[in-house]
């Protein structure tokens, strides 16, 4: 391998530390009007009346827009269609639009939304998962789903959970709680919209160019031929950018009525309402064991926080139960997931997607479970690792698997087992695994996931795909992967990315999907490329190796005309025969292992993470440079989660939207990160790669609670793990009562007759199933 | 959250909106080149310029001081653009990231910046090369905590910072 392999620098390197690469709001077009939204302050409320004569005397104010003027619903999932771009029936949690203004100044289109009068009749708001469950008072947030509040439930079950359960030795029950952050993404959303002869484009700071294109043909009304996409420069997503969101369709539809370019770019306390953040998970588990610690049976119950509107929330619901069998052997599994609606800001995708919360619980359930039979925790997770080339009692498809190296790396490295026990200092282990891409697309339909064209015309390499680079270095890996084919450098290759015009399809930057997608469509139209250019070189005499690029490509280029190549890539269809099995198979899983190791001060309650050990199975680094960047941005989200971020309301208004109050790590608290890459070379992933950018986040939180555990004698089930839980665990300690702080109990929820479901044959040939 | 979404920072701007408004001749030096410019008084150092002076280079991430963003170098130590009135630095020395290179060639932090990838998204980088630069001025051999001090006023959601640490070091390698 000449360039895969290479700790190379990203293609947009230098336009990113020059300031050159243009982002969203940079774009400032003559005639630019700015638009303001005028958002509900009330959590729930019908709305009255909306009278916009006011804000539309106002001189600057070029245009004003309601929910009449939008009235077609969209949602990212097609089963929750339920947003819309201005509500003007009902308002769902503080912060919906309701009103948008285009002015020739920014300050004018605010003041005008200050004189919109908007009439409301204030309705009970439900604030709670327990509220939820109950009767709404007034009127339920959305007019489907239910029981009450309910938005989803789901139960399913795999094997003889009974005969498994009555087979243990031994048989505990944990209940735990993931309070909701946000991705605070330093970038606030940003879009602008021109129209231009009857052609709607809009460049925005998304994640998904497709998703965007498709929701706003179907709220404008108009083909998809006649809106163009374009992804700017992108300052930070973590699945915040992977909706389509209100602001995006209304600059389009003003841009459409007034005829001039039209921003919108959100307030950092915009950006906090606009939200779609990790869903706050209660959660119940339940296992039985061997006298040996080898699993027989799990239950596992979650419900989700959901907020206003659906979103992702269907799939968030199941992949709260999917994924704990892909690193854990679980011969029988039952799961049960029901997600509610509350009257704030929607919860959806951030950054391992509805696994996070439940890899805390079962990583911590596991550890009590471990000291209930006087095992090592290391030693009994160890018993029950999922082996390569398996299928899971749930019909996921495991392939390569590094759980076992990543666990030694990681033990080894952080000298585990020969630690010396101190009070107040502790370690903890935890280990994750992760999708790479969802092996199902949103919609569904039998098209490519991935499709790639490389054009190559005297001398010069242009690759195009619809993938949107978001920081994680999507372009680099593509340019690295056709650079490798075509013996080039990375930096020769042009690219033209994330474009709905001039681009082949690419779903989008979410479930880790680019690099083995994106990647293998590369890879495919690179090694098509460089087949014509061979036959070519080879027709005039020469070896392809012994010419230049340049010459290759003028003798291909007379030889067969215009030189392009395309490639696609389609998931292989895995998924299990049940209703459901669309959540969680992926084409490869990741596999991580983290130990954490900290000071907690039991006078202060305070938390200082002194190091973290964390090693990666990424198949293949395709840049090591951009792995390690990967996982060390992970373990510092996962930390930010454990120890400090927190998306809370009071009264519907969230209690800190600024980036002051809403606490995130800083220089001064992230400790010292060393990464292990593992290569474990997947035998469907591009050059062997799978992903990196959201499996690392997943073991930290759980290795921070068992390093808590490890340095205090208490348990934290409930993330963050703030000052105040540390000191009442303590308190609580040396009372007597329970060491432990976390959720009391798990609500009674109305989950349906679970769907049972035969496991996949559990021999050798079922791998390939 | 207030209405029109722009919540505490705007209450001050609703009934001044409907009066002319107010601008002045500034001369800025930014980045060693003085303009003149006739901009609105209440614009901050940030808006004038991203918007006037098409220096797009400076972000932002809460317009508030909070998040060190849209840091700039004022007679080369770092302010925030966000808290700034273009008229209290008449006469002062100004650079943006666009400063930071010499003509073609970059300046050892962004060069070191690019090769260890310290730039994931790369919206925070401009104000943490400004910080940086700033702190290698004052101080050519900074020890990993005292790069963290300097920095700590900017926050970085990307890289976990490890990556910004070695760069720093790096660039304060190359120019001793």
């Amino acid at each position: 391998m000449r360039v895969v392999g290479k700790p190379l620098p990203k293609v947009d390197g230098a336009a990113k530390v020059t300031g050159r690469a243009v982002y969203a709001d940079d774009m400032l077009p003559a005639r630019t009007l700015h638009c303001r939204i005028l958002r509900s302050p009330h959590p729930h409320a019908r709305i009255v009346s909306i009278d916009t004569s006011a804000a539309r005397r106002i001189p600057g104010v070029v245009a004003v827009i309601t929910g009449a003027d939008l009235p077609v619903r969209f949602g990212i999932l097609p089963v929750t269609q339920d947003e819309r771009a201005l509500e003007h029936e009902k308002a769902r949690y503080v912060g919906d639009p309701i009103v948008a203004v285009a002015a020739t100044e920014e300050e004018i289109a605010a003041a005008a939304c200050d004189a919109v009068e908007v009439e409301y009749e204030l309705l009970e708001p439900v604030m709670s998962i327990e509220a939820a469950l109950e009767p709404s008072k007034d009127e339920r947030i959305q007019d489907y789903g239910g029981p009450n509040n309910i938005h989803k439930l789901v139960a399913l079950e795999f094997g003889d959970i009974e005969g498994g359960f009555a087979r243990a030795d031994h048989v505990r029950e944990d209940v735990f709680f993931f309070q909701g952050n946000t991705h605070l993404p330093m970038e606030q959303h940003s879009a602008i919209a021109t129209c231009v002869d009857g052609k709607v484009t809009l460049w925005s700071s998304t994640q998904v160019v497709h998703y965007v294109h498709r929701a706003l043909s179907k709220v404008l009304e108009l083909p998809m031929h006649r809106i163009r996409v374009i992804g700017a420069a992108h300052g930070g997503g973590f699945g915040g950018k992977t909706d389509p969101f209100a602001h995006e369709i209304i600059v389009a539809k003003l841009a459409m009525l007034t005829g001039r370019p039209v921003k919108c770019t959100l307030t950092r306390e915009e950006v906090f309402y606009a939200h779609r953040g990790r869903h706050p998970v209660l959660m119940w588990v339940r296992t039985g064991v061997t006298r040996d610690g080898r699993i027989v049976a799990m239950h596992f119950r979650s419900a989700l926080d959901g907020g206003a509107y659906g979103s992702y929330g269907v799939a968030s619901t199941f992949y709260t139960g999917a994924l704990q069998t892909v690193t854990y052997d679980i011969p029988a599994y039952r799961f049960e997931g029901c997600r509610v609606f509350t009257n704030k800001p929607p919860c959806g995708p951030k950054r391992g997607h509805g696994t996070p919360q439940p890899r805390f619980a079962l990583e911590l359930h596991l550890e009590k479970i471990a000291r209930d039979l006087d095992i090592d925790p290391v030693e009994l997770k160890r018993r029950n690792f999922v082996k390569p080339n398996t299928r899971t009692v749930n019909w996921l498809r495991v392939t390569s698997c590094g759980l076992e190296e990543c666990t030694d790396k990681v033990l080894a490295a952080s000298r585990f087992h020969e630690r010396r026990r101190t009070p107040g200092r502790g370690m903890g282990f935890a280990i994750s695994s992760y999708l790479s891409g969802a092996g199902t697309a949103i919609y569904w339909n039998d098209m490519p996931h991935s499709e790639v064209q490389i054009k190559v015309d005297r001398g010069g390499v242009t690759v195009y795909c619809g993938a949107m680079d978001i920081g994680q270095g999507s372009d680099s890996v593509l340019a690295t992967i056709v650079a490798e084919e075509l013996g080039l450098q990375p930096a020769d290759v042009r690219l033209v990315t994330a474009d709905t015009d001039t681009t082949p399809i690419d779903l989008g930057s979410y479930s880790s999907r680019v690099t083995f997608m994106a990647g293998n469509a590369a890879l495919e139209a690179a090694r098509k490329m460089r087949a014509m250019l061979v036959e070519a070189v080879e027709a005039g005499g020469h070896s392809f190796d012994d010419v230049s690029f340049e010459e290759a490509s003028i003798l291909a280029e007379a030889r067969f005309g215009t030189l392009t190549a395309a490639g696609s890539y389609t998931p292989p269809t895995i998924a299990g025969p049940y209703k459901g099995s669309g959540v969680g198979p992926s084409p490869a899983y990741s596999y991580s292992a983290c130990v954490v190791d900290l000071d907690a001060d039991a006078r202060t309650g305070l938390i200082r993470v002194n190091k973290v050990w964390i090693a990666h199975d990424v198949g293949r680094a395709i840049n090591p440079l951009l792995v390690e960047g990967q996982v060390e941005g992970s373990v510092y989200m996962g930390l930010g989660e454990a120890l400090m971020e927190e998306q809370v309301f009071r009264k519907g208004l969230h209690k800190w939207p600024s980036m002051l109050e809403y606490k995130s790590p800083t220089f001064l608290d992230m400790p010292e990160v060393e990464t292990f890459i593992v290569e474990t070379n997947d035998p469907e992933g591009p050059y062997g790669a799978k992903e990196a950018g959201q499996g690392p986040l997943l073991p930290v939180p759980p290795a921070v609670c068992a390093a808590v555990h490890d340095a205090l004698g208490v348990w934290i089930d409930e993330i963050p793990v703030t000052p105040e839980k540390v000191i009442e665990a303590l308190r609580r300690k040396d009372k007597g009562e329970a060491p432990r702080y976390g959720p009391p109990r798990f609500p009674s929820i109305p989950y349906p007759p679970a769907i049972k479901v035969e496991p996949p044959p559990r021999d050798a040939a079922a791998a390939s199933l | 959250m207030r209405a029109g979404g722009q919540g505490y920072a705007r209450i001050a701007v609703k009934n001044e909106i409907l009066r002319e408004v107010e601008r002045v001749v500034l001369a800025l030096n930014v980045n060693g080149e003085t303009r003149q410019l006739l901009a609105p008084v209440h614009k901050t150092l940030l808006e004038i310029l991203r918007e006037e002076m098409q220096l797009t280079g400076t972000k932002h991430g809460c317009e508030l001081g909070e998040c060190g963003t849209c840091t700039v170098l004022v007679d080369g130590k770092p302010q925030l653009s966000c808290l700034l009135l273009p008229i209290q630095l008449e006469g002062r020395a100004i650079t943006t990231v666009e400063g930071m290179a010499s003509g073609s060639e970059l300046h050892p932090l962004q060069a070191a910046f690019a090769e260890l990838g310290a730039a994931q998204c790369g919206y925070c980088t401009p104000g943490i090369l400004l910080s940086a630069r700033s702190l290698l001025e004052e101080n050519p051999r900074p020890t990993r905590d005292e790069i963290r001090e300097a920095l700590a006023g900017n926050l970085c959601r990307c890289t976990g910072y490890t990556k910004i640490l070695q760069a720093v070091e790096l660039a304060a390698d190359r120019m001793r």
